[in-house]
């Protein structure tokens, strides 16, 4: 028996173990990442870790000898090279080749860069640890940083920033930031929160290339709009799928692993997290999503198929970011709205939830400090 | 076997997923969403939604033990 074999140790790949055994599987389960680490969680990289409010010590999700007595197998510092679905087996970087019953893709993302951008010092992504301890030990003695990118990571780093007495400014070519994720209307709110914050918000504005000192270190960016200094940079402009090294395995790779609506993306072969491009049922299209909760979501819906529950996936999607002390919690897909109607409290006060709305029908639900306001969200967008 | 729940507030970021997954044994506090634990040591009816709500929460707040359990 070659048991359930798991490529990328992080919260998908971690929480589909995990859920195999809380539902009884007793096949051996292996868990191969590429990181020399046990799994560890992002979501606090660009919030407590690069405050320095949390060591990194606290971003781990599950100890080593967790995994042991779970009957967990990691494989840490293994990174797949490539998949034959055929032998139903993969092949590891340093040549050793693991067999499976079942594979499950858990890969997640890497940050797209922008080639203008590489080579100089000071210049960063963020999705691991070692790219938050780089990033913070250069805030610590920047001055100014640019941010390029006002997504939800752009927008989190540049307001994280802040709160350590940086000089920010936040470069995107949208109007709005998070426009597609939030709608115009929460997203105006939310400009109008960075700004009051301190922070230079340069929205309709392209970054074009980087400004360097003699020593090839960074001193500022060329932008639409004209010169910003700043000696420190993260480039937050989105992220591409780890799936490189499936090229030539037979699967359909389309932003991400093409899965059908029981995230299946060939027999014996699943994909979880970030990573997967499923059908979702209740929407009737293929989503990739990319946020933490979808990453357990997933995982439990895999692990249940693996073991026969034949179920599809069909959840609320789900976010969370924290800016400026403010939490804000989406639901569905509020920018898909044409209507937004305030639920609960009042945008002019801070705390609000807001549902959107298109012809009547509820897509999304934001909530704007307001947990409370947010919580029925899940059944109002759960079709029946 | 026996199972006790803990919970690390810290870590808590107001998802509400335990809730959803295990309503008697999770609640939201009102004021910012934070988790309060309704139940230490749940009735064994309550376990499989226990574990779902272990397993679902995005924070990896909630932590289980088990015990074998006459004692
Ligand atoms: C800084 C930051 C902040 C975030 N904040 C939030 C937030 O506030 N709210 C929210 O909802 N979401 C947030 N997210 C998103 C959330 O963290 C992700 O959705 C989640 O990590 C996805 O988990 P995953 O396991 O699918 O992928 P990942 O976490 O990307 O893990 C994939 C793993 O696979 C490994 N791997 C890749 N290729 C190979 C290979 N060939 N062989 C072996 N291993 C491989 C990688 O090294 C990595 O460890 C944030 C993300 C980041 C980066």
């Amino acid at each position: 028996m070659n048991g359930v074999l798991v490529v990328g140790a992080s919260a998908a790949g971690l929480a589909t173990a995990q859920a195999l055994r809380a539902r009884g599987y007793r096949g051996p389960v292996r868990l191969v990442g590429e990181e020399p680490h046990p799994p560890y969680d992002r979501p606090p990289l660009s919030k407590q870790v690069l405050s320095g409010a949390w060591g990194t010590e606290r971003t781990v999700l599950r100890a080593p000898a967790d995994l042991a007595a779970l009957g967990i197998e990691l494989l840490p510092g293994r990174r797949a090279v490539a998949l034959d679905t055929g032998a139903r087996e993969i092949t590891l970087a340093d040549g050793e080749r693991l067999r499976y019953d079942d594979l499950v893709l858990a890969t997640g993302l890497t940050p797209r860069r922008l080639p203008a951008f590489d080579g100089p010092a000071g210049v960063h992504t963020l999705r691991t640890l070692e790219d938050a301890r780089r990033l913070r030990a250069d805030l610590r003695t920047a001055r100014r940083l640019a941010v390029i990118g006002a997504g939800v990571l752009g927008c989190e780093i540049a307001a994280t920033a802040r709160t350590l007495g940086l000089e920010v400014t936040l470069i995107d070519p949208a109007p709005l930031p998070m426009a597609d994720r939030l709608g115009p209307p929460v997203a105006r709110l939310l400009a109008g929160l960075h700004r009051d914050h301190g922070i230079t918000l340069l929205t309709g504005t392209k970054a074009e290339a980087p400004v360097t000192d003699g020593g090839g270190r960074i001193t500022g960016v060329l932008t639409s709009q004209g010169p910003v200094a700043a000696d420190a940079l993260v480039l937050a402009v989105g992220s591409v799928p780890a799936t490189g090294w499936l090229h030539g395995s037979g699967l359909t790779l389309d932003d991400g692993v093409l899965c059908d609506a029981r995230c299946r993306a060939a027999a014996h072969v699943w994909a979880v997290g970030d990573v997967a491009r499923w059908w979702h049922e209740g929407q009737g299209r293929a989503l990739r999503l990319e946020n933490r909760s979808h990453a357990t979501e997933s995982a439990l819906a895999v692990a249940g198929n693996i073991l026969g529950a034949d179920r599809p996936h069909r959840p609320v999607p789900y976010f969370w970011t924290d800016q400026h002390g403010v939490r804000i919690q989406v639901f569905g897909d509020p920018a898909a709205g044409d209507r937004l109607r305030v639920t609960e409290g009042d945008p002019a006060t801070r705390t609000f939830a807001a549902v959107a709305e298109t012809a009547g029908r509820p897509v999304g639900v934001v909530g704007w400090n307001s947990p409370h306001g947010v919580r029925g969200a899940r059944a109002l967008l759960t079709p029946p | 076997m026996v199972l006790k729940v803990e919970i690390e507030e810290p870590r808590c970021v107001a998802a509400g997923h335990c809730v959803t997954a295990a309503p008697e044994v999770f609640d939201q506090r009102e004021t910012d969403g934070v988790v309060v634990l309704l139940d230490a040591a749940p009735p064994p009816g309550a376990y499989a939604h226990v574990r779902e709500a272990a397993l679902l929460c995005p924070a990896a707040a909630i932590l289980l033990r088990e015990r074998d359990g006459s004692a």
